[in-house]
């Protein structure tokens, strides 16, 4: 154990966990692909694993990692680009470490984190407990006590198979989607013994509801339920979870299936436990969100000791730090005008034109940029060439791409390597351009998605457009296309613009680099809170019902939308005997309205106050042009339909119903009606559709309302007070 | 060479990823390194100086810009150059005074004269030799020198009757720098190794009956400075600041507990509210530099400016091998270093903060977690070093006993030269 001599204080811990285990050295395997399409189109041309991560290849983060926590021999799988990956860690240093070996193990008929694990059963390398994690992953943890933890658990217990690595994340639930661009993660995990019991990361937000297994319980006596974690994608695994991929062959991914398969079908009776980390860093580059969240948590050196200015691994650049977080290397060509902010870094042989701004930006080595240039919250990989006046903003711009002077990347833009983006162009927000066209099918040799397939499945036909196609001429459609083929590189622009992928336009915004829109953002929130406001009202009284948020997700929703169906049918059932058939039987109406009433398992009420509906609407329809003329209408078609109406009347509580029916739609659907509503009510009592105790009994009922809700009750007041007076002359006359 | 350079690449690696911490062991390790990097390299048949001197500054170079935080990486490296200058010099004078006493150059005298040669300590000599050439120090003044080994005369002819020696003599010369070379770095490791104990047996001069003692963090030589004041059956109080954020000076008050020392532990901020009760604040350091400033960890300015306020004389306690021949304000000293705002935060706490998708894209939080503090020399009562107490302007002639100024900046000259 050569490797050990004389570290310091703070070495020890790890020299005798080394030593420990001084027969079987650690070991771990590192997945140089993630398996997944969310980095297209920058995927389509270099692996994900190499693309920099602040200037530096995102392996370089794991490998380093991985040899500061002491461990001594390291699997890289590559699939993707293979090629490109091997002949990185060749030229790199990693290779020829002393005691840290890495080797390279290529595969280019695995589509999926499972059947890399099972070519890697097969090649039988594992010898003992290994560190499983995909090269996309930065960490700074200590993995000492969490192999100490995995290894007496193992001692006690041989089910014990896997520990994933937590982490602690605010216990606020927008942050989870924000700051990753990642779904909710529900865990139920033992508070005990730390075992997980349950995992969901696709939580689905329809259903809003949770199921446990209640025979959880009779092996733990507690369970904590958790969203306030954050999964690191770091596992430490026996040499078991090899072989259970082997034997399940149909097990892809490794959280989806392999690890909800132990927690579900706990057949073979293996246990997965769980690690928290507390004040070190861990997190998974997954989409391009957290591509920028993990940049600025490096910035903000909470990777420490792997951040810029310390040169973690063999040719690293050097680079300095500076005041305020900017960080600078040394050789940077920089006008005095130029202004860099806080929060940013600019690498080698970089070249800044005057009055340009630099905010929050990670700038690559021998990069030109020209004068009156702005950039904010971009990532610029190398030699890329921003000519004069253009402005960027919360843009990715791969190695070598052109921007011509005075182009606009809107945010979000990603430009892929080699782009061309031609003179005064405006690239509209969240647009991925490459030079490659998009892919029309999936081809099995790239990354494959194995999601639901949310993102991955792209149907659309390829909208091949050219960007900076004419000067003036900004639009992007097909004839352009056309006209302007991609062998024309020469005269302003190049490149593809791809469509979105179906249905990522709601997850475009999520998982871009640019900060969330306020719009979205609030809408977002709303959504999130809809579940607690509405489970706060479970007795929400029926005005309220409609105003719910139609997205909102609660067994609540369900019911009123329920309600929503019924009425719509009723109406259309109640139309087409209209329309269709003048004159038609009443009881056929009465029948059909009777046999939706039980199908939906209503009661009358909501049936009298759909088919009041239904003859609004009617009334509606019927042409009109002022309110008096609406008026007559609705006078008419109570008139004509009343016998149909009075059917479902058959207590005051019915009548209500339809009073209160009317006020939600004078509110909400029928704007038109709510001048008009105590002249209508009056048409109702007029035709004896509503009797008066029906009409006093709402206004008391309203009378402990809000003023909002106070309006109708208010302006027919007077028809109130002309009942009341009636009612109390005829029991003067009794 | 292959080995050696399988070495120091290690090395480099442990310093760049940080799992060196401490001066002391940076510094012990380094000379080690040295030692073999020395021993292994061949030298030529002229001018083997030279050649080490190369050696050895191609290796510092990588060594320093590894970590170039830890400045007693650094400090190593010109000491190691220094001792390889002053032995080619104490060997040369040697040479020309065994010429002059010899009047003609006679082989087997010439070897009488070497197997002499041994008996004088290798530093006494490179003292003697120095003294010739420099305007004499108060280090080298005081020092005990036989009056023999100092040869004024010889040694201004020195420069060109070097040339003259013969090849035979050269080769031995040779071997013989090379071997007296690798005693004296063993001499400069058994220095470090023995740094604490020396400064501890200095511990009863400063510390008195009933006096109370203020320090901050943990430093393992203030911790053995007290103990060794103890052990003398000095009764002394002692008040620790915790050193947020690391809180070293926990550890450091469960030590003196252990050690049977009346202990209080306060916070950083308590210092100022505490100070007026202290007779003493002795602290540790990173590094000390030419001007006599400090650099120290984080916090100690604060103490300083403190003691200065209320007179209480502050004593900071340094092993040699933290001297640093620079200035602060050599472009080429690092001087801090900021750690993982993790030691101040609780990252999955704060992790809303750090939203960047929501608050506009803007780290809006900043959270700055610096390793180290600069004491400026004038806040400075006294340094106690292995060789004695000396005042904060007296650094600058220390520093210059143990380096030699053309190696200053052995950094900047490999870097402008690529």
């Amino acid at each position: 154990m050569t490797q050990r001599k004389g570290g310091g204080g703070s070495r020890v811990s790890d020299a005798v966990s080394a030593e420990d285990m001084a027969r079987v050295p650690l070991q771990a395997v590192l997945l140089a692909d993630s398996f997944a399409q969310k980095f297209r189109p920058i995927t389509l041309e270099r692996p994900k694993v190499l693309l920099p991560l602040v200037n530096v290849p995102m392996i370089n983060y794991a490998l380093a990692w991985l040899e500061s926590a002491g461990v001594e021999e390291v699997f890289v799988f590559c699939c993707a680009h293979a090629k490109q990956v091997i002949d990185y860690l060749e030229k790199s240093q990693w290779l020829s470490q002393p005691s840290f070996s890495v080797t390279t193990i290529e595969s280019h008929d695995c589509i999926s984190a499972g059947d890399a694990l099972r070519e890697i059963y097969d090649r039988s390398v594992i010898r003992g407990d290994f560190i499983l994690m995909s090269g996309d992953t930065v960490s700074n943890m200590s993995l000492t006590q969490a192999l100490q933890e995995h290894r007496d658990r193992r001692k006690k217990d041989v089910h014990a198979v896997m520990t994933m690595v937590i982490k602690q994340s605010a216990p606020n639930s927008l942050t989870h989607h924000t700051r990753l661009g990642e779904d909710e993660l529900l865990m139920a995990i033992d508070p005990e013994t730390k075992q997980l019991l349950y995992y969901e990361d696709k939580s689905d937000d329809s259903k809003g509801i949770l199921t446990l297994d209640k025979s959880l319980l009779v092996d733990s006596t507690a369970i904590r339920m958790h969203n306030d974690k954050q999964d690191c994608y770091i596992d430490i695994c026996s040499p078991e979870v090899l072989s259970l991929f082997k034997d399940n062959f149909d097990y892809q991914h490794l959280r989806r299936h392999f690890v909800k398969g132990l927690l579900v079908d706990d057949v073979m009776g293996y246990k997965i436990f769980t690690h928290e980390i507390q004040s070190t860093y861990a997190a998974r580059v997954d989409n391009f969100r957290s591509y920028d969240t993990i940049s600025k948590d490096i910035i903000q050196r909470w990777t420490y000791p792997f951040v810029p200015d310390i040169q973690f691994f063999g040719n690293c650049p050097i680079v300095k730090l500076e005041r305020q977080g900017l960080y600078r290397a040394p050789e940077i060509i920089q006008s005095h005008s130029t202004r860099i902010h806080p929060f940013s870094l600019v690498g080698n042989a970089t070249i800044i034109g005057d009055n340009s701004t630099i905010l929050n930006s990670i700038i690559g080595h021998g990069c030109s940029i020209g004068h009156n240039v702005s950039i904010k919250g971009c990532f610029i990989w190398d030699n890329v060439t921003i000519e004069d006046d253009c402005k960027l903003d919360y843009a990715i711009v791969c190695d070598g791409a052109y921007i011509k002077a005075g182009a606009v990347l809107e945010a979000g833009v990603i430009l892929s390597f080699k782009v061309i983006v031609g003179q005064q162009v405006i690239v509209p927000s969240y647009s991925k351009v490459s030079l490659l066209p998009q892919p029309t099918k999936q081809d099995s040799d790239e990354e494959l998605e194995y999601a639901d397939g949310s993102s991955g499945i792209m149907e659309n036909q390829p909208i091949a457009s050219m960007i900076g196609v004419g000067d003036e001429d900004h639009t992007f459609d097909i004839s352009d296309a056309q006209f302007c083929g991609i062998s024309e590189v020469g005269s302003s622009g190049a490149g593809h613009i791809w469509s979105s992928c179906e249905g990522g336009l709601e997850e475009e915004w999520k998982q871009s680099i640019a900060p969330i829109p306020v719009n979205k953002l609030m809408e977002f929130s709303l959504r999130l809170h809809a579940d607690t406001e509405l489970s706060n009202q479970a007795d929400s009284i029926p005005q309220t019902s409609g105003e719910q948020h139609p997205d909102s997700e609660s067994a609540d929703s369900d019911e009123d939308d329920e309600v929503k169906d019924f009425e719509k049918e009723v109406e259309a059932t109640f139309l087409r005997a209209v329309d269709e058939v003048p004159g038609v039987d009443k009881d056929n109406i009465i029948l059909e309205v009777n046999s939706l009433r039980l199908s939906y398992n209503l009661s009358f009420a909501e049936c009298a106050g759909a088919l009041y509906h239904s003859m609004v609407q009617l009334a509606l329809r019927r042409p009109h042009s002022n309110n008096s003329e609406l008026l007559n209408n609705i006078d008419n078609v109570i008139r004509q339909w009343k016998g149909l109406l009075k059917h479902y009347l058959h207590s005051v509580d019915e009548e209500i119903e339809v009073i209160l029916k009317f006020e939600e739609i004078c509110q909400e659907s029928a704007r038109e009606f709510s001048s008009l509503f105590s002249l209508v009510l009056n048409k109702l009592y007029e035709n004896d559709v509503i009797t008066e105790d029906a009409i006093l009994s709402w206004a008391t009922e309203k009378e402990g309302a809000d003023e909002s809700d106070k309006i109708f009750v208010k302006q027919s007041e007077p028809f109130i007070q002309w009942l009341k007076e009636a009612e109390e002359e005829d029991s003067d006359e009794e | 060479m292959p080995d050696v350079q399988a070495l120091v690449n290690d090395f480099v690696f442990k310093l760049k990823r940080r799992k060196i911490e401490g001066s002391h062991a940076s510094a012990r390790q380094t000379a080690e390194l040295l030692r073999s990097v020395v021993s292994s390299q061949r030298v030529p048949y002229t001018n083997q100086a030279a050649a080490l001197i190369e050696a050895v500054k191609v290796v510092g170079e990588q060594l320093i810009s590894a970590n170039p935080v830890e400045l007693a990486v650094g400090n190593i490296v010109r000491r190691v150059l220094h001792i390889i200058r002053e032995e080619d010099l104490s060997s040369t004078a040697a040479l020309m005074e065994g010429l002059n006493l010899s009047g003609a150059s006679d082989d087997d005298n010439d070897k009488e004269e070497r197997e002499d040669r041994p008996t004088l300590s290798a530093a006494a000599v490179a003292a003697a030799a120095r003294s010739t050439l420099r305007a004499p120090s108060l280090h080298t003044l005081l020092e005990d020198i036989p009056e023999s080994a100092v040869a004024p005369h010889p040694s201004s002819s020195g420069g060109e009757s070097e040339g003259k020696s013969k090849s035979a003599e050269k080769s031995l010369k040779s071997r013989k720098l090379k071997h007296d070379v690798i005693e004296a770095i063993n001499e400069l490791i058994r220095d470090i190794d023995t740094c604490h104990e020396q400064i501890s047996e200095q511990a009863v001069e400063h510390i008195h009956h009933n006096e109370v003692i203020l320090t901050l963090g943990s430093s393992r030589t203030v911790m053995e400075f007290l103990c060794a004041a103890k052990e003398k059956k000095r009764s002394f109080r002692v008040f620790v600041a915790e050193g947020a954020p690391r809180y070293q000076g926990h550890a450091l008050a469960k030590e003196l507990v252990a050690k049977g020392i009346q202990t209080t532990v306060i916070t950083d901020s308590a210092v100022f509210a505490m100070i007026s009760r202290v007779n003493m604040v002795i602290v540790g350091a990173h590094a000390v530099m030419a001007n006599g400033g400090v650099i120290a960890p984080v916090g100690l300015n604060m103490v300083a400016l403190a003691a200065q306020r209320h007179a209480v004389p502050f004593v900071v306690i340094a092993g040699s091998h933290k001297l640093c021949p620079l200035y602060p304000h050599n472009p080429e000293a690092l001087l801090n270093e900021l750690k993982s705002p993790a030691e101040l935060l609780d990252f999955g706490q704060f992790s809303d903060c750090m939203d960047f998708g929501t608050c506009g894209g803007l780290p809006l939080l900043h959270v700055v977690n610096p390793a180290f503090d600069y004491v400026p020399p004038k806040l400075v009562s006294l340094f106690i070093t292995d060789t004695g107490g000396h005042n904060p302007s007296y650094m600058y002639r220390l520093i210059a006993d143990y380096y030699s100024a053309d190696d200053l900046v052995v950094q900047r000259r490999q870097v402008s030269g690529r």
